[in-house]
């Protein structure tokens, strides 16, 4: 594993108790600000204004198909290491109103929604979310055909990453080579340390928009020692994640295993529930839906998430492409890891590990990757 | 016999087959015509040939209560017709029918059974041709109770 | 397999968003069958965005119950105008098929690839098809006839369920006189006065005159048929990298952005609907793919 350092140039020094001023910079430049918080018992990503709203002192921990956040006696701001849904629904939500049509005489007219000039910045993105935005922005918005209402959202977004110093109990970045440490596609990328009660964080500009905030910004330049102790930190969490994906191989090896008897075993736990679709950062599919209201004036088109694991998906008239369990895992599991190499030239995993924590019986992409893979 | 001879030799069915052996088929085999709508064979007799269909077109169906003939199968010119008289008890189990002007040559199946028996190397070479009409057959006639066409294909 | 594309294709860029529906006026229609129907659409703004090339779909929305991917089954030269034949299968098509003339239909595309006509220059062409395939195969006919003379030996083999449900009979009688393309029709079953070929299609591909080594197949149908169909044609001396195919999955968006109707590596409304068979065929009998 390669050593991780940061760059000699820009980087910075923010104190904890300056940490608003990021949040009132970002806020005062017109930004709706989007980070993590604790609702019912869970970290989500929510609209914020203030630093108190982020979840300090919570630590979650995340094991297959459990998990549960629990008090840090450290007060830290970013202690937890993902949100249990990711950032994917402020750029590609799961309920979207395309077009709206109105009848006219005979016939109608469709009327396209105003564009989405929201700016957003999300406060608390992971490395291996920044991965998933990064294939996001590949599928709609540099394809042969563009997803309009993706490209809006996206223009205006303001990113600030949050490296991972402490690896999650389902992660899996460091193999899939995403993390735990941003490297592109980020404005700021801080890393927040906690040293001998000192609660700091290194800012890294990745952007011409994040050096301009922190310019406004109440930093500092780092020390040498400073910029040590965060390496160390993330070249700790890299090396303390047990589980790994061989992302080199994996698409190679489990193309040749469809027609595996595992995915057999693995549709007897399957409950084809689609938990892991709705909670992966890369998961893109979605279904349409027409309607129109009672009297018949007003008709719209909306937008929805979708999952492969539905017998919906597949249908044609006369029955369902895959009608059984094992084929739906198989496509959802298969997509990720073979299929998507060849459609998008990377890998759908980013090895966020939400898939292993929220499948409600615990089936973890990880192990069932190196059970149908490993050579006899 | 001189025609008989030249046809069934230069028959893609017989391709092959030895200058003995065709002459043993041409002591079973007879020119026939059919008329447009003339049964050919009939279900329930006895199945006592079969037929290298030369020229026309000739339909194999059935007959269902209330609803008539129902037609499954069709034969071509340079097409085989008839395989029962291979299969005890030798009986056709379907009508078939002349859509044209129809000639063939039939070859008695009786004669070809008990020549085929004399000789095992003639028995091989017809059996063996007969074992691909049949497979196609029953290869069609999967395809056919599968329905393929219920299905649309439409875009 | 994967995304590269066989054949030419249009339709992208004429569209600003690929998501909006494009108001058409029903100008005509046509019954060909108790439940089919083909219907002429013109645009209610400008005739720009309707170049389209044999084998690409249009998605067709109907007022507030929703769209599904129909081929274009009309003729290229007529460039006004889209002409799509329709069977009712579902909701939407039954929604379809009820519009009469002067009504208001949706229209998103084209999309998809084309079937190979350009490729097939100077070869024997071979078209089998079963069903309403014969729909999304009918400008590729008309493109073949308007160029007869690029062209080697036409030959069409259709096949129905029954007589009666022999789709374009105008089009296959008026074909029929013409002695440059040969034309087989079969039927799975027949009663009555029929005095044609009963059988499946497949087994009007051994009896068929053309050069296997110098043919291009285009074959549509079900899977089913197609598979089969690939079978015979192999055995009669077509390479697989001559045999082009249209697979049929679930669409929603067209455009390759919704998922649904992948097959491996492959978005079928993007990167097909028409295939080489050699590209779709190391996964065409994989199952539930």
């Amino acid at each position: 594993m390669t050593e991780i350092t940061f760059p000699d140039k820009d980087v910075v020094v923010l104190e904890r108790k300056n940490f608003q001023s990021l949040l009132d910079a970002l806020s005062d430049s017109g930004y709706e600000l989007l980070g993590p918080t604790v609702r019912d018992s869970a970290i989500v990503y929510e609209r914020i204004h203030a630093v108190d709203e982020l979840p300090v002192g919570w630590v979650d921990v995340c094991e297959p198909g459990k998990y549960r956040l629990v008090k840090d006696k450290k007060k830290t701001l970013f202690g937890y290491t993902i949100g249990s849904q990711s950032w994917r629904r402020f750029l590609h939500p799961p309920t979207n109103k395309l077009w709206e049509a109105t009848r006219d005489g005979n016939g109608f007219k469709v009327i396209q929604p105003e564009p989405d000039q929201v700016k957003r910045a999300l406060i608390g993105v992971r490395s291996c979310e920044l991965a998933a935005l990064a294939i996001h922005d590949k599928i709609f918005s540099q394809g042969q055909y563009i997803d309009n209402s993706y490209r809006e959202r996206r223009r205006n977004l303001f990113v600030v990453a949050v490296n991972c110093v402490r690896p999650g109990g389902t992660c899996f970045c460091a193999s899939m080579k995403t993390g735990p440490k941003a490297t592109s596609g980020f404005d700021l990328a801080l890393t927040e340390m906690y040293v001998s009660n000192r609660h700091y964080f290194i800012v890294e500009p990745g952007s011409k928009a994040g050096k301009k905030l922190v310019d406004k910004l109440p930093v500092k330049q780092p020390k040498e020692s400073e910029i040590k102790a965060a390496q160390k930190e993330l070249n700790r969490a890299a090396a303390g994640m047990t589980r790994t994906i061989d992302s080199e191989h994996i698409g190679k090896l489990l193309n040749k295993k469809f027609d595996d008897p595992h995915w057999e075993t693995i549709a007897e736990r399957c409950l084809t529930c689609g938990n892991c679709t709705m909670v992966c950062p890369t998961c893109f599919c979605t279904n349409m839906e027409d309607s129109s209201d009672l009297t018949g004036q007003h008709a719209e088109r909306q937008r929805k998430w979708d999952s492969c694991f539905t017998m919906d998906y597949s249908y044609i008239h006369g029955g369902s492409i895959r009608s059984s369990v094992t084929s739906r895992y198989r496509q959802w599991m298969m997509h990720k890891l073979v299929y998507w190499q060849e459609q998008f030239g990377m890998l759908g995993c980013v090895g966020c590990g939400r898939c292993i924590t929220w499948c409600p019986v615990g089936i973890d992409i990880t192990e069932e990757a190196r059970q149908l893979t490993v050579t006899e | 016999m001189r025609d008989l001879e030249q046809t069934l030799r230069e028959h893609p069915f017989l391709e092959g087959l030895g200058a003995e052996h065709i002459k043993l088929l041409v002591g079973c085999a007879s020119n026939v015509v059919f008329k447009s709508g003339e049964f050919i064979i009939r279900e329930g007799e006895e199945a006592d040939a079969f037929y290298f269909i030369r020229h026309g077109r000739v339909l194999i169906e059935t007959h269902v209560p209330q609803k008539g003939p129902i037609m499954i199968r069709s034969r071509e010119a340079g097409e085989i017709l008839g395989w029962s008289w291979l299969v005890p008890p030798y009986r056709w189990h379907f009508d078939a029918r002349a859509a044209e002007l129809t000639r063939a040559i039939a070859l008695d199946g009786k004669c070809l059974r008990e020549k085929c028996e004399e000789d095992h190397d003639l028995g091989y070479e017809v059996m063996r041709r007969f074992v691909l009409i049949i497979a196609q057959q029953l290869e069609a006639t999967r395809l056919q109770l599968l329905d393929i066409y219920g299905n649309s294909a439409n875009k | 397999m994967g995304t590269q594309q066989t054949s030419k294709r249009s339709g992208a860029g004429t569209q600003p968003d690929p998501m909006l529906v494009r108001p058409f006026t029903v100008r005509r229609v046509r019954r060909e069958l108790p439940d089919t129907t083909t219907l002429e659409l013109k645009s209610q703004a400008d005739d720009a965005g309707m170049a389209f090339l044999p084998g690409q779909f249009n998605m067709l929305y109907t007022y507030g119950v929703g769209e599904v991917p129909i081929s274009i089954s009309g003729d290229l030269v007529k460039g006004e105008i889209f002409v799509h034949t329709i069977r009712v299968v579902g909701a939407v098509t039954r929604a379809i098929g009820k519009l009469k003339q002067g009504d208001t239909i949706g229209v998103r595309g084209p999309y998809g690839g084309s079937w190979p006509v350009e490729q097939a220059i100077g070869s024997d062409v071979v078209l089998v098809t079963g069903g309403i395939g014969l729909a999304p195969l009918r400008p590729v006919i008309y493109y073949l006839l308007a160029n007869r003379e690029k062209y080697g030996r036409l030959v069409l083999l259709y096949g129905a369920r029954t007589p009666e449900e022999i789709l374009f009979r105008r089009d296959l009688e008026k074909w029929r006189s013409r002695f440059d393309l040969d034309i087989q029709l079969t039927v799975d079953r027949a009663t009555g006065s029929w005095r044609g070929n009963v059988g499946v299609v497949t087994t009007l591909i051994e009896r068929a005159a053309f050069d296997p080594q110098h043919s291009t197949a285009m074959v549509c149908g079900p899977e089913i048929m197609m598979r089969f169909t690939a079978l015979e044609l192999e055995k009669q001396g077509i390479q697989h990298d001559r045999m082009y195919i249209s697979m049929e999955r679930n669409m929603k968006c067209g455009v390759g952005l919704c998922g649904h109707c992948q097959i491996g590596s492959s978005f079928v409304c993007r990167d097909g609907p028409i295939y080489r068979l050699d590209k779709m065929w190391s996964v065409f009998t994989r199952r539930e793919l």
